[in-house]
């Protein structure tokens, strides 16, 4: 009977080896294992064996039965195994293909920059105010201490509509309606669409600026010197960015400066971008001049403040290498799309 | 202002170099422009004589020359008109290399040799005075090198100077500004008064003291009209940019570079009866010198004589009285007119003059008899000739005289963040020739000089105290401080939200002229006349938009050419609708689309966009606003294709368009028919909501899909809404799923299928309750739209 079980056990290996899916695993299992198997049928025969020599025969025939059953398991995960690959292999995909749906599209690269520009000074205060683009006289020119006549007005070729009104030249009257509007102290940056009558390689007759106030008790041109530093040092995120103010001259500040800083292009070694002078032109900047505080209805005795205007298309062909300016306005999608 | 390095330095010698007085003067405000050399390089040039001069045996226009550099004489072949005996010029020796990469090497020309080449002015990169050699003086020592003799290794410098700086609109202001940053003495070359030889004046009246407060005049008598100017002179006018005219034009030029100070010369003899400086009458005429003939209004002042205008004071002379070829008797005009009385008028006239410019901005009243005795005496020692007597006629009495200001020193810390000593003020205001007087306590009264136009107030001062001190060495410091505004509200919703939604759409933001064609405006917003500009660039930007519409056409039009199929722009901006109420200046965000609706991909078939993809980008923007306060329902846009437009609605008004190019538009434009636009007022799109928390229900939710039939001009959303009203706060949701006409839906009937979602918040609804819902939809769609559930 114990060779009977040996031979039981080698055949059925040999079959669950050749099994070549999972029925026929499960046909071998039966015929050997099952209630009727073959195997399991010796352990009926148990009967015609002594006392003594039971235990032992049970104990071998079980030990066959888990031979085969161990067998069956590790050939039915093969089996299964295989299957599996089988079917990932046939559902694998090219994924180099491209994927589908719609891709972004872009910002402007002038509202890019004028979000830089606007996170910067919201960090510090300073609110986002907004003006009219159509102007009058009063708040383009006169009450920022630009009267008739004044030779600043040649600087500023207006379009005028021939009713008073005209388009404003500059962010700067947005400074005075806030202060009318308002009471001291006053932190605003005023970012929009400005005009000019001038159109030609390197103006065009529309473009944006933004303008900044800053008016409180013991403001000084200390506090405007850091405070457009470090704007600049960190729209060019250069730590060591070279700054430089130099006197200049605008009807509502006095004293007043323009801002140059390190050309960012050749580090100040001086090439194209930089007319070989390693400095760029950045913007104008100075102290309130009284009269404009009057006209805004605050008093120069008690409170002093600083402005800037500068344009964001100037930082914006700096930061990103635009080389041509009329490029911003020609809305060419081969240029939009470079600015996701 | 341009004006040459050596000129300078006569008057202000201080011990920098150049790129250092460059720096210095851009950081005092006078922004240099540009450095340049006075001349080309060249070498090997001397100042060569001609000992000899004969015809060339075999060309007529040709001389055989013989050029003496000093030391040895050579043979020249020279085709200038002027080369002749004695004649000094320069002279470039065998080996020379001159401008424009020309090497002189021996050569023959027709059989004769030359060695070396006789130059005029062009060829060393200098001005043509005349057609020829350059004519150097008699007494210019032969043999010397011509660099050195002519001083061209000079440097030419270009400030820029800001409107404020009359004051330095000449040598002499200049040499003050560098005398003030170096602490160095400033000399003036200027030549003693020049006494009257005749007593012959010409009569000057000034009937408008208060434009000419001052008017100078003299007479110059039997001046050589064959007189040439010196090359010294014509150097100096050459390296600041301008052109040798005649001598008594060059003499008035270099004055007025050399001082600041314009002064005009008349022809005595074409002048009539005497001078009178007064106020054109509307109608007159004059002739100026650049031979334009000009309509005089009279608002602007001129000299006359007894025959009218003869110059327009302060910017231009007359033609008729002008020197000219043969002039031997001067009246010459050296006068101090009121910037106020100028301004403006040049450009006026269309005119822009370097007299203009500096009288504009305001010239050294104190200057006329210095500048007076200067250009005469320069005449004089070039074209001879007899002086008489300066004569001043105006009213002193009005010319401006410098108020003193007040300094504090307490207000120069308060403005420039740190205190200068008291001892630096004073030197800095003095040396700036102000007159400082301390009043004790840190106060001084300061009258500024009179050539200073720009010093009123304390601020002034205190600039001028800061730029000479340096910006540089003032301090710096970020604000202390707390935010002063008011933060928005946290309903509002921001405008970069709206655009970034597009932006993540496929939308490329645009930002096109707030100014557009009139032609094409009319075509786009025919019903809102447009705000015209005076002066626009050109005819196509003349028109305040009404519309982003044109924009944003134009720039589709434009991305068409350059071969773009697939398009979305949008823009945030400004549009300027005149009413009756004034000017709506309204910010709007506004969309263009076109080509197909997917970006192309290997799997999927391309279709063109439609209006349902337009509206799935308005609704996105709508849906981060408080979206129920939107409706969407059919409107009429000229531009827009009267079949696909709907208009946006809140509160009861249109606040915003969509729709599908009007194909007349299209066709007219050159545009494909398949374009599709909005344009949505910013301001009630912006006005969103404060999440409100609603609790969330567990309860089952049950859903009946029904299809009914009506009219197919029965709206969807009309249909929607009148579901709704049927329900109850039970109905949760309702959705479109299908729309359809066609088999088994008679003509001119269309089914609609709906998916009604419902939910009681608090128990599970029962079948019966969804039943009496439905019906009361059913009973509701049938009595308003005729609608009847599709089998």
């Amino acid at each position: 009977m114990m060779e009977n079980l040996e031979s039981l056990v080698e055949a059925a290996l040999a079959e669950v080896a050749g099994a070549a899916d999972a029925r026929a695993l499960d046909e071998v299992r039966v015929r050997y294992l099952g209630k009727k198997g073959e195997i399991s049928a010796l352990l009926k025969s148990l009967g015609g064996l002594s006392a003594e020599e039971r235990p032992k025969a049970g104990a071998l025939i079980n030990e066959g039965k888990q031979r085969v059953q161990a067998a069956i398991d590790e050939r039915r995960a093969a089996l299964e195994e295989a299957a599996l690959n089988e079917q990932l292999g046939a559902e694998s995909l090219d994924v180099t293909l491209p994927g589908r749906g719609e891709r972004p599209g872009a910002l402007h690269p002038v509202t890019r920059m004028r979000r830089r520009m606007e996170d910067f000074f919201q960090r510090l205060g300073f609110d986002i105010a907004e003006g009219p683009e159509v102007e009058d006289d009063f708040h383009n020119f006169e009450a920022l201490n630009i009267p008739a006549h004044h030779p600043a007005r040649a600087m500023h070729d207006t379009f005028y509509f021939g009713d008073g009104r005209l388009l404003r030249t500059h962010t700067s009257p947005v400074q005075v309606r806030v202060m009318q509007k308002g009471e001291p102290p006053f932190r605003i940056i005023a970012p929009g669409r400005v005009y000019r009558c001038d159109s030609d390689l390197t103006h065009t007759p529309m473009f944006h600026q933004v303008e900044g106030l800053l008016v409180d008790e013991n403001i000084t041109f200390a506090d405007l010197k850091g405070t457009v530093a470090a704007f600049l040092k960190f729209i060019f995120e250069v730590d060591d960015l070279p700054v430089r103010f130099r006197p200049s001259y605008f009807p509502f500040t006095e004293p007043s400066a323009e801002v140059d800083v390190g050309c960012v292009s050749c580090g100040g070694e001086g090439c194209r971008v930089c007319s070989h002078s390693g400095w760029l032109e950045i913007m104008g900047c100075g102290m309130v001049h009284p009269k404009v505080l009057e006209h805004g209805g605050v008093d120069p005795a008690r409170y002093s403040g600083f402005a800037f205007g500068m344009g964001i298309e100037r930082l914006a062909m700096l930061r990103y290498g635009v080389n041509d300016l009329r490029l911003f306005f020609e809305n060419d999608a081969r240029f939009l799309s470079q600015f996701a | 202002m341009r004006f040459n390095e050596a000129w300078l330095r006569e008057w202000v010698n201080p011990d920098i170099d150049t790129d250092t007085l460059v720096h210095q003067l851009t950081m005092a405000g006078l922004e240099v422009d540009a450095v340049e050399p006075a001349a080309a390089p060249f070498t090997g040039v001397v100042v060569g004589e001609i000992v000899s001069c004969q015809p060339h045996p075999d060309a007529d226009k040709l001389r055989l020359c013989q050029v003496s550099d000093g030391d040895a004489t050579f043979p020249v072949v020279c085709g200038a008109p002027n080369a002749r005996e004695g004649l000094k010029a320069p002279f470039a020796k065998v080996g020379a290399q001159l401008p424009g990469d020309l090497k002189i090497k021996k050569a023959k020309l027709r059989g004769q040799p030359s060695e070396g080449m006789l130059c005029g002015g062009s060829e060393l990169g200098l001005e043509d005075l005349i057609d020829g050699l350059l004519e150097l003086p008699a007494d210019a020592p032969v043999g010397a090198d011509i660099r050195a003799w002519l001083n061209l290794d000079d440097t030419v410098i270009e400030v820029d100077l800001t409107p404020n700086r009359a004051d330095c609109l000449s040598l002499r202001g200049v040499a003050r500004e560098v005398g003030v940053l170096n602490r160095a003495p400033v000399t003036e070359p200027v030549g003693e008064p020049l006494a009257a030889a005749v007593d012959a004046t010409f009569p000057v009246t000034v009937e408008d003291t208060e434009g000419c407060p001052r008017y100078l005049g003299r007479v110059i008598r039997g001046i050589d009209p064959a007189a040439a100017t010196p090359l010294w002179m014509v150097e100096r006018l050459r390296r600041a940019g301008l052109r040798s005219i005649d001598p008594i034009v060059d003499v008035t030029n270099y004055v007025l570079l050399e001082l600041g100070q314009p002064l005009h010369a008349f022809d005595l003899n074409k002048l009539d009866g005497g001078i009178v400086v007064r106020k054109a009458r509307a109608g007159e005429q004059l002739r100026t010198l650049d031979d334009q003939t000009l309509e005089l209004r009279d608002d602007t002042l001129v000299i006359a004589d007894g025959g009218g205008p003869v110059a327009l004071a302060g910017i231009m002379g007359g033609r008729p009285t002008a020197v000219a070829e043969g002039t031997t008797d001067l009246f010459l005009e050296c006068a101090f007119f009121n910037p106020l009385t100028i301004v403006g008028k040049a450009r006026g006239y269309g005119l822009h003059t370097d007299s203009s410019h500096r009288y504009e901005r305001g010239v050294d009243p104190a200057l006329q008899q210095r500048a007076m005795e200067r250009a005469s005496a320069l005449i004089v020692a070039i074209a001879g000739g007899e002086a008489g007597p300066v004569t001043e006629q105006g009213d002193a009495a009005r010319i401006p005289a410098p108020a003193a200001i007040t300094l504090r020193a307490d207000k120069v810390t308060a403005l420039l963040g740190a205190a200068l000593a008291d001892a630096d003020i004073e030197d800095i205001l003095t040396r700036l020739g102000m007159d400082v007087t301390a009043d004790g306590d840190g106060r001084w009264s300061v009258t500024p000089p009179s050539w200073r136009f720009d010093m009123a107030i304390e601020e002034d001062l205190i600039e001028e105290l800061a730029r000479v001190h340096g910006y540089e060495n003032l301090p710096s410091r970020v604000p202390a401080g707390t935010p002063a505004g008011e933060p928005e509200g946290e309903h509002l919703l921001p405008v970069r939200r709206l655009a970034d939604t597009l932006r993540d759409r496929g939308y490329l933001e645009a930002i096109t002229y707030s100014f557009v064609a009139p032609d094409l405006l009319a075509k786009v917003d025919p019903e809102h006349p447009p705000l015209a500009l005076m002066n626009p660039i050109s005819a196509d930007l003349g028109v305040m938009r009404t519309s982003l519409f044109a924009g944003l056409l134009n720039a589709a039009g434009r991305n068409l050419n350059r071969q773009i199929d697939r398009l979305r722009l949008f823009e945030t901006g400004l549009r300027f609708v005149p009413g009756d109420d004034g000017l709506n200046q309204e910010p709007m965000i506004a969309g263009l689309l076109y080509g197909s609706a997917e970006p192309a991909h290997w799997q999927a078939k391309a279709r063109q966009v439609d209006f349902y993809d337009l509206k799935g980008d308005v609704e996105a923007l709508v849906a981060l606003s408080d979206a129920t306060a939107f409706q969407v329902r059919p409107g009429q846009h000229p531009a827009l294709h009267p079949g696909q437009c709907a208009e946006l609605v809140r509160d009861g008004a249109v606040v915003g368009y969509l729709g599908k190019l009007h194909p007349r538009l299209a066709k007219d434009l050159d545009l494909p028919k398949d374009l599709y636009l909005f344009e949505l007022a910013l301001a009630p799109l912006r006005d969103g909501l404060l999440p409100r928390f609603q609790p969330v229900s567990d309860q089952p939710r049950v859903q009946r899909d029904l299809a009914f039939v009506m009219d197919d001009q029965v709206a969807a959303g009309d249909l929607i809404a009148a579901v709704r009203a049927a329900c109850d706060e039970r109905l949760r949701d309702v959705r479109l799923f299908d729309v359809y006409q066609g088999e088994h839906i008679e003509p001119g009937r269309k089914s609609l299928a709906l998916t009604l979602t419902f939910q009681d918040p608090s128990r599970t609804l029962r079948d019966a309750q969804v039943n009496d819902l439905v019906e009361q939809v059913v009973i509701q769609l049938k009595q308003q739209f005729n609608a009847t559930l599709r089998d």
